[in-house]
């Protein structure tokens, strides 16, 4: 029985899979110009930044925390970078990523602390640093916009540069993917995201501390969020206020769609490049067949719920409990 | 006579909790339910407020045969049940806690009738004599008002027998003498009192009456006045040990670990002991004595007010759980559910966990290493499982203990403490865990057994300490334990 568990667990992400190319087909049967190579790339370019985010969130998740800042640490530092860009011309797209990263890190490690630190719920902290962040883009910007032309060209050409076969962009989110994987299967850090998030009392007793996983787990979700702030803004050409708002929504959808739990402990990194791929091609495709931008929203925001509700079906049958009554714990007395 | 039950059994899957019990209440009188534990009190209890159902015998309530198939039929029929920790709405009003499922409702619209609620509230907080505004949240209120609380909800429902299931066993002195008060108005009210205590003052200060379970068997019952503490206390404990507790012979070493002047802001006071290579020293206490809060500090889970730590003579620092795992302790918690296993992990990561410092090359982790560890205790401990790459959610109650002892066994510590090891286990397998305990002791390493079965204890300690309250109040060695002397040196007699 076991064996037919873990198969099926183990179908999720290849689950996933089939449904991805059967919905390409639906797609295709009514839009064929959405199947064109050109478009598909186009997708897969605008979906990258769903998939880097998504990688951030799920180590967030493991830890039965949230990180509901991503979007604004993106238009914080896109912002910033935009900026720097305007005032340096000069400056290469590596020291846009590099700083990109270092800015994401500090903003999440704020997060971090307010969470492992302070002991501040993460769905507060993270919502009190999402509104901050935000708010600080202002300061920074005092409400303008920086356009296209106000950015130099090794700012804006990196993300969509072709470099052996793909965009830039792409071949960044495929080295952070397996450096995801890498780092939750291979290494005492990742196992101890999985172990904080699966029952952070058993963790504790066997010395694992939850204080340094929950505070790293915000840093590098800050970092992603960081990095994603540069190629956003370079791939769009506009830094502004409201850049990437309400994108938390679908980064945790994402997440939901492709496996992790939000209690914890449970959650892959194909599933959620899975769960981001999905959700970016319901997003690109409605507007090929052409749907009522509202009945869009309406849309999505339907197959989330409807994926949720997949999920939490799934995890119920899941998490025995350690002492089932045949085991007569009961006739002994407690007291 | 209010209630007379007689002939109860009762059984669980292979355990027999009651064979043939009988009790009895009578209006203005209160009777002591007395018994280890393990006995089958609470089995009784909830056998006769309809949370089990009895397999054989007959409950008279008032001279009318009942068999309550719900909790709800038990309350309409009168019996009331005030248990050691109330549970309430902490943040709905006292007279919402006391209303909650029957709250007064009227006029054509049926809504809450919040005056109504609140005058019913104050006369029956009255009829038991106490002060508390009917508004007050329930945040606000102590345990021992709890307790008061849920007499008074009782009360509304019109109960004609209160069972008291320890409830003195987080009050203050003082909140213990009101609570006496308590039970005198209801005895004088004509209500039939039924009282559990392991306290033998409490049970010769208010009871008329008592009955004496033994392992799920009615021992004896008589008026309190013709009996006395040591005959009460042979009748409980009643039998010698059987073979079920194997001690295996093993050379008590040199000193190992030495805790002095341990104290805590609340738990616990002035605990000193040292424990020796090869021994198993057993920690015996009632629930609440602080045992379990007093070997979470020694395992660095919480800090001490107070107290030193000497690890072979040398000062053990363990401001965490990793600097004590390091020094060679392990602790098995009493509370597996919880903090055992990692449910949505796999055998070998489970078992790994506490070891990932020696297995590991660096950060990055060595996973052949860990299938190893892993499939060697697997087999020890016999844990059925496919292999050990299968999710412990899907194996069996059993087997997930075993994977929480498994975890600790691996992490290959020199000095163990095991939080009540055997709770809620089948004998078979208690056996099988004391057989485990003795091999490991031969094996060199030391054992702090916590326990609250006075017969494991007497059965495989080398030396026994009692705590009562927070304080030790008896040490004995192995020759000189007796379960009359350990048993009164934990209730603090």
């Amino acid at each position: 029985m076991s064996a037919a568990v873990r198969w099926i667990s183990g179908q999720r992400e290849s689950a996933l899979g089939v449904v991805i190319i059967l919905l390409l087909i639906v797609i295709g049967l009514r839009a064929p110009n959405y199947l064109a190579p050109a478009n598909l790339l186009n997708v897969l370019i605008n979906a990258s930044f769903l998939m880097l985010l998504v990688l951030g969130q799920l180590i967030v998740l493991l830890t039965r925390g949230i990180d509901l800042s991503p979007a604004s640490v993106l238009a914080f530092t896109g912002m910033f970078l935009a900026k720097l860009s305007h005032a340096v011309p000069e400056t290469s797209a590596l020291v846009y990523i590099l700083l990109g990263l270092l800015m994401g890190t500090v903003l999440g490690a704020l997060n971090g602390t307010l969470v492992a630190g302070a002991g501040i719920p993460p769905i507060i902290a993270t919502l009190g640093t999402m509104t901050v962040y935000r708010g600080l883009i202002f300061l920074l910007s005092g409400g303008a916009w920086i356009s296209e032309h106000e950015m130099s060209v090794p700012f804006k050409s990196f993300p969509t540069g072709v470099r052996v076969v793909l965009p830039n962009i792409v071949w960044v989110t495929i080295i952070c993917a397996f450096a995801a994987w890498l780092f939750l299967r291979y290494t005492r850090a990742g196992r101890a995201l999985y172990a904080v998030g699966g029952n952070p009392a058993a963790a504790r007793l066997a010395g694992v501390s939850i204080k340094r996983a929950e505070f790293l787990a915000y840093c590098i979700s800050g970092a992603i969020a960081g990095l994603c702030g540069y190629l956003w803004t370079a791939r769009f050409a506009i830094a502004y206020t409201q850049a990437a708002e309400g994108r938390e929504f679908a980064i945790i959808a994402a997440c939901v769609i492709g496996g992790v739990t939000i209690t914890g402990g449970k959650g892959t990194v194909a599933g959620v490049i899975l769960g981001a791929l999905f959700l970016s091609i319901i997003e690109s495709s409605l507007p090929f067949v052409r749907v009522n931008p509202f009945l869009q929203m309406a849309i999505s925001g339907f197959v989330i719920l409807i994926a949720v509700a997949v999920n939490s079906r799934s995890e119920r049958s899941t998490g025995r409990q350690i002492l089932p009554p045949e085991a007569a714990p009961e006739p002994r007395e407690t007291s | 006579m209010l209630l007379h039950a007689s002939g109860i059994s009762k059984r669980f899957g292979g355990v027999q909790a009651l064979s043939n019990v009988s009790l009895t209440a009578s209006v203005g009188e209160v009777m002591a339910l007395i018994g280890e534990n393990g006995a089958g009190k609470s089995t009784l209890v909830k056998i006769l407020t309809g949370v089990y159902q009895a397999d054989e015998g007959h409950i008279v309530l008032a001279g009318e045969p009942t068999n309550f198939t719900r909790p709800q039929d038990a309350t309409a029929a009168g019996i009331s049940a005030i248990h050691q920790e109330p549970t309430v709405f902490e943040d709905l009003s006292v007279a919402e806690n006391i209303f909650v499922g029957m709250l007064p409702c009227g006029g054509r619209l049926g809504l809450i009738d919040w005056s109504e609620m609140r005058r019913r509230s104050r006369e029956l907080l009255a009829e038991i004599g106490v002060d508390i505004d009917p508004a007050t949240p329930m945040r606000h209120l102590g345990v021992a008002e709890r307790h008061l609380l849920t007499i008074a909800k009782a009360l509304s429902t019109n109960a004609q027998l209160f069972i008291f299931d320890e409830p003195t066993a987080s009050l203050s002195h003082q909140e213990i003498h009101h609570l006496y008060g308590i039970i005198e108005r209801l005895k004088r009210a004509g209500k039939a009192i039924v009282f559990i205590s392991h306290k033998f003052d409490e049970i010769f200060a208010i009871s008329d009456r008592y009955t004496v379970l033994r392992d799920g068997f009615h021992v004896e019952e008589g008026r309190i006045e013709e009996t006395d503490e040591a005959a009460l206390v042979r009748s409980m404990v009643g039998r010698t040990l059987e073979q079920i507790y194997p001690k295996a012979a093993v050379e008590i070493g040199e000193i190992v670990l030495e805790v002095s002047g341990f104290r805590h802001e609340t738990e616990f006071d002035d605990i000193s002991f040292d424990l020796r290579r090869g021994e198993i020293l057993g920690f015996y206490g009632l629930i609440g004595a602080g045992r379990t809060e007093l070997m979470e500090a020694i395992f660095g889970l919480t800090r001490p007010a107070a107290g030193r730590l000497l690890l072979k003579g040398h000062p053990l620092r363990n401001s965490d759980p990793a600097d004590s795992m390091a020094a060679g302790l392990a602790y098995v918690p009493e509370d597996r559910q919880h903090h055992g296993a990692i449910l949505a992990m796999s055998i070998r990561e489970n078992v790994a966990l506490p070891s990932l410092d020696k297995l590991s090359r660096g950060v990055f982790l060595n996973r052949a290493a860990e299938t190893d560890l892993a499939d060697r205790y697997q087999k020890r401990l016999t844990i059925k499982a496919s292999d050990s790459e299968q999710l412990v959610a899907e194996l069996s109650g059993g087997n997930q203990q075993k994977v929480v002892v498994a975890k600790w066994l691996a992490s290959d510590p020199r000095i163990m403490i095991l939080d009540e090891p055997t709770k809620g286990i089948d004998i078979g397998s208690k056996a099988e865990v004391h057989r485990v305990i003795g091999q490991l002791v031969k094996g060199g390493m030391s054992i702090i057994l916590v326990s609250s079965e006075l017969e494991e204890v007497l059965g495989i300690a080398d030396r026994i300490v009692v705590m009562h309250r927070g304080r030790i109040t008896g040490r004995f060695q192995r020759e000189e334990a007796t379960a009359e002397v350990v048993m009164s040196a934990a209730a603090g007699t």
